[in-house]
This record gives C-alpha cells, sequence and structure tokens, in this order.
C-alpha cells in the first residue's frame, strides 16, 4: 500500500503541532515511516490503532520523551511545535516539556503528599513561596475536578487515592506547570469504568485551554472524546481525519476495518 | 477399632513422600547447625568477655576496661600458696612419670596412682583458689602509684604486657574509622552507583565496569592493606595514619555499597523518573528529588553493614593505620587540626590479634582478648542496629 501518501488534511484551522515526513527509529527497527500531519490548537486529537503500531512513540515524540531510551533515531523529518523544529540543536528539552506535559499509562503519583504531588512541577523550578504553591495546587486541583474530593487531605499520601484519583491527579500535577499542550497515554486503560467517565468528563472540560492528543485502546472514548481521530498501523499514518468521519465513513477499507472491530 | 474405609484419597505411602520426609528433615537439621554454631561462637564470647566487661561490684561495668589504654600488668602472687603450688605441680609430675613407666604390668599399682594424682589435683585447685584470692593486680598507673610495694618476701612480683589497663584508644581508634570510612566510602561508592545505573549507557563498557568492581570484593583484604600501604602510606607520603586507614576501608567496602546502591535505584519504578523528567525536571533533579530518596534505605542498610564488616578486618589496617600501643587519645597531642588525619590509631580487630599472637599467652591475656572481642561484637551490633533503625525511620517516610 505504498501508493496511500497520508493525508494532512483536514488541516486544522490554527494548527499547534507541525509533522512533517517524520520517521523514527529505535536502533535499526524502524517504528514510524514518513508521517506528516497537524495537530490543531486547543483540539483533543486521538491516536487509534492496535497495539504496536507506534502510536504511544509517536505521542512521546512530542516532548522528546523518548530520548531516554538508547540508540533511538530520526532518520528523517521534523516536529514542529509552535513553529520551532524541536529536534533541532539548539532547543532545551526541559523547556520543551514544561510547554508539553504528559500523563502516562500507568498512573505514576509520586510517594509524597497530595500537596507536593502538585507542587512539584513548581518547586523544581525554584518557586518556594508558600502562597504561590497554595493557590496552584489548589487551581490545579480545581482544574482536575480533585478539589472537593481532596481538599481536608492534602497532606496525606498520594498513594492512598483510589486509581482513578491518582491519574486525575497526575494530570493536575501536568497543569501546574502550565503546558500549552498534554500528552496523554492510554489514561484510561487501568481504570474502571465510572473512573474512566470521571477522567474522560476531566478532558473535555480541559480541551478549552489546552491542546491534548490522547492515544487510546479504546475507540468508544476516541470518539466520545476527540475533534479529530488519527488511525496508525504497523508505524504508518493510515487516516486522519474529522472524528466523525473516521468513525462513520473512512475512506480507507483497513481503517474501517479496525474501528468496526473487524482486528486490532 | 474398626479399620477406616479406604477411598481414592487416602493416604498412601510412596517412595517421594519419603524422600520428601528426609529431604525437610535435613535442611531442618543443617538449618539448626548453623544455628548452633553461631550461638557457640556468641555465647563463647558473651561469657568469656563479660569477665573482663562487667564486675560485680557498681557500677557493675568495668569503666576502667573500657576507658583506660592498654598497660603492662603487675601481678602480686602471695608466695605461700604460691610455693605449695609449685610443690603439688612437681609432685604430681613425679607421680605421672612412674606411672606411665609401669606400662600395662600392674593394674593395682596403676589405680592407686591415679587415685593419689586426682587427690593431689583437688589440693591445687583449692589452693590456686587462696592463690587468686590473695593475690594483688595492678596496671602500670597504678603501680606506679603506689607508695610502697607489697612486701618481696611475702608476694612474688610478676609482669604480664598489654594484660592491664583497658581498651579505652582502641575503642576509639575503631569507632573512628568507622565513621570516617563510612563518610568516605558512602560518597564515592553512591556517586559512582548513579553514574553507573542512571547515566552510563548500557553496553560491553560497561559491564566490564560493574563486573570489576564486583570482582573487588572477591580480593583478600591483606591484598587490599598492602595496596593501601603502598598507595596511601607511601606514594601519597600519607605514613601510617587515619586516613589512610579509611580509604582503605573504603576501597574495599565499594563493591558492596556499589552494588546495593545501583540494585536499590534500578528498583525505583520508571514511572516516577518519567512523571518527573515530563514535568520539566532535569535528569540530576529528578534523581535527587525522585530516585534517590526512594532508594536510600536499600542503599544505607546494606552499606553500613559492609563498612562494618570490613571495619572487623585486621590485614588492610594493619600496614595502613593501626598501631600496637599508643599513649594518647586521637585529639591529645595535636601540633594543628590537619594532624588528627594523620596520626595512627588503635584498633580493636588489630588489637585482638597483638593480643592473642604476638605476646606470650597466659590467664590474663585471655580477659583481655575476650573482652576485646565481646566489646568489638557490641560496636559492631550497634552500627547495624542503627542502620536497621535508620532504614525503618526512611521508609515509613517514603512508601509505595
Amino acid at each position: 500500500m505504498n501508493e496511500v501518501t497520508p493525508p494532512i488534511s483536514p488541516t486544522p484551522e490554527k494548527p499547534i503541532i507541525e509533522i512533517r515526513n517524520f520517521n523514527f527509529a529505535y536502533g535499526s527497527t524502524q517504528a514510524l515511516f514518513d508521517i506528516s500531519m497537524d495537530i490543531g490548537e486547543k483540539e483533543v486529537t486521538a491516536l487509534i490503532g492496535p497495539s504496536g503500531c507506534g502510536k504511544s512513540t509517536f505521542l512521546r515524540c512530542f516532548n522528546r520523551m523518548n530520548d531516554l531510551i538508547d540508540n533511538t533515531r530520526i532518520p528523517s523529518g521534523e516536529i514542529k511545535i509552535s513553529g520551532v523544529d524541536i529536534y533541532n540543536r539548539d532547543v532545551d528539552v526541559i523547556e520543551l516539556r514544561k510547554h508539553v506535559g504528559m500523563v502516562f499509562q500507568k498512573s505514576n503519583p509520586f510517594p509524597k503528599s497530595i500537596y507536593d504531588n502538585i507542587a512539584y512541577g513548581l518547586r523544581i523550578q525554584g518557586i518556594k513561596r508558600k502562597s504561590q504553591l497554595d493557590s496552584v495546587v489548589e487551581e490545579c486541583l480545581r482544574g482536575a475536578a480533585l478539589w472537593d474530593e481532596v481538599k481536608d487531605r492534602l497532606s496525606e499520601s498520594a498513594l492512598g487515592m483510589s486509581g482513578g484519583q491518582q491519574q486525575r491527579l497526575c494530570i493536575a500535577r501536568a497543569l501546574a506547570v502550565k503546558p500549552e499542550i498534554i500528552l496523554m497515554d492510554e489514561p484510561c486503560s487501568a481504570l474502571d469504568p465510572v473512573a474512566t467517565a470521571k477522567v474522560e468528563e476531566l478532558i473535555h472540560g480541559l480541551k478549552k485551554d489546552y491542546t491534548i492528543v490522547i492515544v487510546t485502546h479504546n475507540m468508544q472514548q476516541a470518539a466520545r472524546l476527540s475533534d479529530r481521530t488519527a488511525f496508525f498501523y504497523l508505524g504508518k499514518l493510515i487516516e486522519y481525519g474529522p472524528t466523525e468521519q473516521i468513525f462513520m465513513n473512512p475512506e480507507n477499507p483497513k481503517t474501517e476495518a479496525y474501528v468496526s472491530g473487524r482486528f486490532g | 477399632m474398626p479399620k477406616p474405609k479406604r477411598h481414592r484419597f487416602s493416604i498412601r505411602p510412596s517412595r517421594k513422600k519419603t524422600t520428601e520426609v528426609l529431604a525437610v528433615n535435613l535442611f531442618r537439621l543443617m538449618t539448626y547447625c548453623v544455628i548452633l554454631a553461631a550461638a557457640y561462637i556468641f555465647v563463647d564470647i558473651a561469657v568469656n568477655g563479660s569477665k573482663a566487661v562487667f564486675q560485680s561490684k557498681a557500677p557493675f561495668i568495668n569503666t576502667q576496661f573500657l576507658t583506660e589504654k592498654p598497660q603492662t600488668l603487675h601481678v602480686f602472687e602471695p608466695l605461700e600458696p604460691y610455693n605449695d603450688l609449685q610443690r603439688l605441680h612437681g609432685q604430681i609430675l613425679r607421680l605421672e612419670a612412674k606411672r606411665k613407666a609401669l606400662g600395662k604390668n600392674d593394674a593395682q599399682q596403676d589405680a592407686e596412682y591415679a587415685i593419689e594424682i586426682s587427690s593431689l589435683q583437688t589440693e591445687m585447685e583449692t589452693l590456686d583458689a587462696q592463690r587468686k584470692a590473695g593475690r594483688l593486680k595492678y596496671s602500670d598507673d597504678e603501680f606506679r602509684a603506689l607508695t610502697e610495694t607489697p612486701d618481696p618476701s611475702k608476694f612474688k612480683h610478676e609482669t604480664y604486657a598489654y594484660s592491664g589497663g583497658g581498651i579505652g584508644p582502641a575503642i576509639i581508634g575503631t569507632c573512628l574509622l568507622v565513621l570516617g570510612s563510612i563518610a568516605i566510602a558512602l560518597s564515592l561508592g553512591l556517586l559512582c552507583a548513579i553514574y553507573l545505573s542512571e547515566y552510563s549507557r548500557p553496553g560491553k563498557t560497561l559491564q566490564a565496569i560493574r563486573l570489576s568492581v564486583l570482582n573487588l570484593s572477591g580480593v583478600p583484604s591483606i591484598v587490599f592493606g598492602l595496596f593501601g600501604f603502598g598507595m596511601f602510606v607511601l606514594f601519597f607520603g600519607w605514613g601510617v595514619s587515619m586516613i589512610a586507614g579509611w580509604f582503605t576501608l573504603a576501597i574495599m567496602a565499594l563493591p558492596v555499597i556499589i552494588a546495593a546502591s545501583e540494585e536499590s535505584m534500578r528498583a525505583i519504578p520508571r514511572g516516577f523518573r518519567e512523571g518527573s523528567l515530563a514535568l520539566g525536571a532535569t535528569k540530576w533533579t529528578s534523581i535527587r528529588t525522585n530516585v534517590l530518596p526512594y532508594a536510600l534505605p536499600g542503599i544505607l542498610t546494606p552499606s553500613i553493614m559492609g563498612i562494618a564488616r570490613v571495619a572487623g578486618e585486621t590485614a588492610p589496617i594493619m600496614f595502613t593505620a593501626a598501631y600496637a600501643l599508643r599513649d594518647q587519645l586521637p585529639w591529645e597531642g595535636l601540633k594543628q587540626p590537619t594532624d588528627f588525619f594523620f596520626q595512627g590509631v588503635m584498633a580493636l580487630p588489630y588489637h585482638i590479634y597483638v593480643v592473642s599472637s604476638k605476646i606470650p599467652q597466659n590467664e590474663y591475656t585471655r580477659d583481655m582478648q575476650y573482652g576485646t572481642a565481646f566489646v568489638f561484637l557490641f560496636i559492631v551490633g550497634f552500627f547495624a542496629l542503627s542502620s536497621i533503625l535508620l532504614r525503618i525511620k526512611v521508609r515509613s517516610k517514603y512508601k509505595w
């Protein structure tokens, strides 16, 4: 299927992430092939596809989390965020990661208090003023719809929270450093339906302030949450378009087979 | 009683079950053997050592033994039982010689000799108890302070090297050696382990480095002693000094510390690292705030135990740091503050070695050896216990 040129369209009106002919490899194994797409500002973009199709790898390219893995390389292509090529030599990864936050598949609150978890991002930037930390912690917990549940036990360990609360805490923690973009790597895969619903509700609410890119296995979730959906298969972007179109009227037969549950 | 009816699941003997029972009992037996051996060592040292460390009068602890420096022991044996003892001893020897010459020819005469010898021996024991009650023991200091020495016509004066006084300087020296080498070994080992586990790229070179560090732990301690002597004492020109001992002991403990620290840091979930990196932390910030604190309990305990273990070695400090005898305590008589590091100290393991093998053995050195061993066990136990308490404290703070 070499003739499939990954469609950039429909181009979002205000693209914040622009990916052009992006290739990515773990050592000699190429994981992503020639991906080009635009991700719109303050939209939710879902990346779907079967296991091992490279969607998580792709997501981790946006904040250069893959730098942590040895022997990764980018044979060609570029990713621009707000017009800056993030793989350029003069990019400070630390600054990039402050602007592109991330929420992981397995919720990973630090074994500290709830308060310290949220304040962590600010403290490592050298902000120590109690009043400022207090206000940010409250703001972020309200932003993640957790405030009412935890306001009386901010000094308790974050590990005493339920799985869903922990994941929302991780989202709140990401909000604290005021990112523009939040990457979510299957944030609900370890949660029960009730907790999932709460996280989804939260994501929905965050949309007006943040650009969200979410990797998900759950196609209903992609359909419920996202404005645009990209379907990946074997490291290639097969189809990208408005979510409705991908689910109701896909152009590519593979997309259709996947969204209708015939494989994956 | 009627025999119970056999059914599908009733117990039947089989060879496998016999082997199972045998195996379990073998394991149990071996475990008991180990426990017995360990218990014997501890009880032996504790029982014999407590004679030197404790006393029957208040304050029940022999402060002289714990604080004073080792001294020559002056003993005044009361002549009366002493001479009798010598005489009895001669009689016994003569009787035994006669008995031996008799051979197996005369069983009756042999039995008579045996009775005679045992009666003489009981007599000797009572006399010996008298001698012990009547003898006077003085450490060198006390001896010099005496206004008049006991009457030579009534007492026989004998001296025994290292058998009087106490082991104060050795206790202090060992504690100083342990503390200093903990500081050096922990900082060296921890920094090295951080680099190896967090920063270095995995590959053949790293494997080689790791292997060579681990192999260090297989090097005999005497080799470390010689290395320390060549490197620190001679090449660096530090002389036989505390600082040379610190470095030698620290290098000896490094393999344990590096291995334990690496292990402990690798056990920290990747999520903590990724979580903080994704928030814009630098790698070092992430390690400092989100790896080290959680790895600390796993680092500290094996490290302190490792140092305590190494501190018990005689060979590495024999050439580098230990003096057989030193009059002054480490903080006495310093010309300038840095001299503190460049002085030799007494150390408990070396003291045990000296007292057990460098001087003639007698009933008085025995107390010294066991007493020193007992105090030494106690100190090692104290370090081990404090490291465990430290771990409990740190672990309760960070749990996941």
